[in-house]
């Protein structure tokens, strides 16, 4: 189990490793082009050079590139071009709320899913056409446009919920409840759809397995064969897609914050991408990739721990 | 649903010759059919988007600004007073086609490179699963942002780069398609009678992969849409067109004056994602040709027996038993009327052709018929109870305690998410109420009795750890544990070596002996018959033709069935002993 964990550990530092070094790669090659970008299209000749060498733009890529990882190993990824203070220093201070977004629309998701998906897979009839509806609104409204829906209908109209703001949780659980709620119902409805089809699936192809049936004939009872061994079974499909669907979630939160005004690494990002702020741009990418590195390692663990088998490959 | 699957669908459906019909089936469904003529319609108003208002989309009437709709702007006109139902035709035709931007990146990038993988391997396969499966880490709409900050604002450029970070969806999709068709035989045959490759690429391949990636292409239709209606929300696309997600940032801003503005952009952004998804269901669904709901219901309406005509002397009695499973408006019957009974001691074969109905009678004995079953009639009256009384309770208290099965594919019959040890002591300990302890004592002296040389290794080994004969005398262990009265064996020795079978059948026989059981076996062979069974009851098409004691069946057979079956497999032949020896000899060759 250990030699399994380290070798995906490995795997993810690789994976952080060449995805930053791509986007740096692709978002410095075009020097000029970034400082036009920040200058307007107006800009002469000479603002254009005195602004590359401003930024250090003027040295070659590699050396640049060279420098950012030096500094980006050693946790240091440099400073923001418009604020002039430390790039990790800015995303950590927005990090909490996307994290509580995330994190808190997974766990949600999962049990949510996992529920109704076995529901949906052992009683059929009701709850497996709710499902399939639940299913295709769910794929078809972008999250943020649910985000919009329900601050029109639960915060603007009932004033159930604060249409905007973020409590910290470390300030007050109340406040922080109330404040991630809307966000995390707008971004798990999509997720929820998606994993709780494939709970629905994996459990009732479980379900049909030769080995369940020489379960039951055992006598251990039905609520032991399908919560102990079925839903276990179902569990490695399930997490494979709940681990892909994070991915998704760090960019569907990115807009949904922006609907309910939170001050998470979405808002960081779309700044900076307007002021044209490369190296927060850059944070803020690599942080992202850091969590579903860390995020796929979770849930690699669980189904290592579910599953001999995994461990193996 | 994975992608594999659904292009093993896909071949199986077009070697059925199925795949004609697709179309006819998919527009037989209401909701593709309703589907397709959303998209039609969508795809219409964008196209003739000019046409059919009078307005200019960008046209600023301040006047107008706010309007509520009325007879001069049917949706109103928005902050600046422009048209929204003007500006909501011309998103659709710019919003679409940012949207067949990214798919056709998307199928490009996609089909290439995982026919290339799929076909050839080889060091391009290795690099571009790296490639997916680093791709597939990237979070899309941080990318994006990033691009955005070098290419600026273009919708064009933004959506090709969306398509080339979601191409590996289709990448996997025609790589596993292609290795499902390189495997099928009929491609070696195509290149073996000369074909190109290119050949067999266009003329097998595409066309398996073909609805697969269409259903896809809807999937990544309707996240493009969802994905560049959310940058530009964000205020971040080129602000200068009307596409949906402009005017979605657009309401926002003006969210506390007229919430009406948010509305029909996100009403056309989910009503064209929605078609998309609900055209992709149907077509999937049309692909797997899925069977109609049946729609049987109620009672079968047979004179039932009553278990006043079961043999009392008998360990169990079975009369009348009748399956059926609901096809359509009615029950197809699957075994009719079966009758016999099992002493103490005794070892009853039930022998027949697959299709004869013998595992669903071995089913209906253990109350584990699959899902849908309906047991017409009959009574399986077990040591003086009738199980199916009492809406199977007593079925279900007997089952593991009193009555136990044996299954026929030891390997898939074990759950490999457990260790042995933990399946054979879960059933101990529920039923006989012992401690832990003492349930893993009896498995390894259980184990120990079955044969297998180290007990407190394969205790703690996995399913996967040990070899198919071990399996099946783990799982004849587990039969016996909690000491029952009868035993249902499903052909226990049909996936077995031929050596390993001879030894399983000793060891059920000398299990007998030990305790008394009393067994039903269910068999397709003679030869294990006549080594193990006291009486046999022999089955065609779900109904018992002939039935006695093993001696006078196998020497005068009555039934014409019975005749041939004994005619193919022991006829002239040497008696079985010395057949297995043989077996076993040529074996070890």
């Amino acid at each position: 189990m250990l030699s399994f964990i380290v070798r995906r550990l490995i795997g993810g530092v690789i994976l952080l490793f060449v995805a930053s070094s791509l986007t740096f790669l692709l978002m410095n090659a075009n020097s000029s082009g970034i400082a036009i970008r920040i200058l307007g299209d107006q800009a002469t000749q000479e603002q254009i050079v005195a602004k590359q060498a401003e930024l250090g733009l003027d040295q070659p890529l590699i050396v640049r590139f060279g420098h950012w990882l030096a500094g980006a190993v050693r946790g240091d990824f440099g400073t923001s071009w418009f604020t002039s203070e430390g790039v990790l220093h800015l995303v950590s201070l927005r990090l909490p709320v996307t994290l509580s977004l995330v994190v808190g629309t997974v766990i949600v998701t999962a049990i949510i899913a996992v529920a109704l998906g076995a529901l949906a897979a052992t009683r059929r009839g009701w709850v497996d056409r709710l499902v399939q509806v639940l299913s295709v609104i769910g794929a078809a409204a972008p999250n943020f446009w649910i985000g919009l829906m329900l601050v029109i209908f639960f915060a603007l109209t009932l004033h159930w919920f604060p249409a905007t703001g973020f409590v910290p949780l470390t300030e007050s659980f109340s406040g922080w409840t109330a404040s991630v709620t809307l966000p995390i119902v707008a971004l798990a409805l999509g997720a929820i759809a998606s994993v709780t089809a494939q709970v629905r699936s994996a459990f009732i192809e479980v379900e049909g397995r030769d080995y369940v049936r020489t379960l039951r004939s055992r006598g251990l009872g039905e609520r032991n064969v399908l919560l102990g061994h079925v839903l276990r079974g179902a569990a490695t499909p399930a997490l494979t897609v709940l681990a892909l669907q994070f991915v998704g979630l760090l960019g569907g939160a990115v807009v949904v914050e922006r609907v309910f005004a939170l001050p998470g690494l979405g808002q960081t990002i779309t700044d900076a991408t307007t002021n044209g702020d490369v190296p927060l741009v850059m944070g803020v990418v690599v942080v992202a990739v850091a969590m579903v590195v860390v995020v796929n390692l979770v849930i690699d663990i669980i189904t290592g721990w579910i599953n001999p088998k995994a461990r193996l490959s | 649903m994975s992608t594999g699957t659904l292009a093993a669908v896909a071949l199986k459906s077009s070697r059925r010759g199925k795949n004609l019909s697709l179309t006819g089936r998919l527009l037989r469904n209401p909701l593709g059919a309703t589907a397709i003529a959303i998209l039609a319609v969508i795809v219409l108003a964008a196209v003739f988007a000019p046409l059919l208002t009078p307005y200019d989309p960008n046209l600023v009437t301040l006047a107008d600004a706010f309007a509520k709709p009325s007879a001069a702007h049917w949706l109103g006109a928005d902050s600046a007073g422009r048209d929204v139902l003007a500006r909501i035709l011309t998103g659709a035709h710019l919003t679409l086609l940012g949207a067949l931007v990214a798919l056709v990146v998307a199928v490009v990038i996609g089909l290439v490179s995982g026919l290339i993988a799929g076909f050839y391997g080889g060091w391009f396969d290795t690099v571009s699963d790296l490639t997916t499966s680093l791709v597939m880490a990237l979070p899309s709409m941080m990318v994006l942002l990033a691009a955005r900050v070098v290419v600026g604002p273009n919708l064009w450029i933004t959506m090709a780069i969306f398509g080339a970070l979601i191409s590996p969806s289709i990448y996997r999709l025609v790589r596993s398609g292609v290795r499902e068709v390189r495997e099928e035989l009929y491609v070696d045959a195509a290149r073996v009678s000369g074909l190109s490759d290119t050949r067999i690429i266009a003329r097998h391949i595409l066309f398996v992969v073909r609805a697969p990636i269409i259903i896809q292409a809807s999937i990544i239709g309707g996240i493009a849409i969802a994905i560049q209606s959310g940058l530009e929300f964000l205020g971040l696309g080129d602000q200068t067109v009307p596409t949906w997600g402009v005017m979605l940032s657009e309401g926002f801003r003006n969210i506390y004056i007229s919430p009406l503005l948010l509305l029909w952009p996100g009403l056309a952004i989910a009503l064209t994602i929605g078609a998309l998804v609900l055209f992709g269901n149907a077509l999937r669904d049309a692909l797997e040709d899925k069977p109609t709901v049946p729609k049987w219901r109620g009672s079968a309406g047979r004179v039932r027996t009553s278990a006043s005509e079961a043999n009392p002397d008998a360990v169990l009695s079975v009369r009348g038993l009748t399956v059926g499973y609901p096809q359509d408006d009615r029950l197809k019957t699957v075994i009719e009327d079966i009758a016999f009974d099992v002493h103490r001691g005794e070892v009853v074969g039930l022998v027949g052709e697959s299709g004869s109905g013998k595992t669903q009678t071995a089913w209906s004995i253990l109350g584990l018929l699959p899902r849908g079953a309906v047991t017409e009639n009959g009574v399986i009256v077990y040591d003086g109870t009738d199980l199916l009384g009492d809406g199977g309770r007593a079925q279900q208290a007997a089952l593991g305690r009193r009555i136990a099965y044996v299954p026929q594919e030891p390997m898939s019959n074990l759950d490999p998410l457990f260790t042995i040890g933990h399946q054979l002591t879960a059933p101990m300990r529920k039923h006989l109420r012992i401690s832990k302890e003492e349930a893993t004592k009896r498995a390894i002296e259980l184990l120990d009795r079955v044969g297998i040389k180290d007990p407190e290794r394969t205790m703690r080994a996995y399913p996967h750890e040990v070899s198919g004969g071990m399996a099946q005398r783990v799982l004849i262990a587990g039969a016996v544990s909690c000491d029952p009265q009868l035993i249902v064996a499903d052909e226990p020795t049909t996936a077995l070596d031929v050596t390993v079978q001879a030894e399983i059948l000793d060891l059920l026989r000398s299990l007998r002996d030990e305790r008394g059981l009393a067994m039903v076996f269910v068999t397709h062979n003679f030869g294990v018959v006549a080594d193990l069974c006291d009486s046999v009851v022999v089955m065609q098409n779900g109904h018992v033709v002939e039935k006695g004691a093993v001696e006078k069946v196998l020497r005068e057979p009555e039934h014409e069935y019975t005749k041939s079956l004994l005619a193919s497999t022991l006829d002239g032949t040497a008696p079985r002993r010395e057949n297995d020896a043989k077996f076993a000899e040529e074996a070890a060759r």
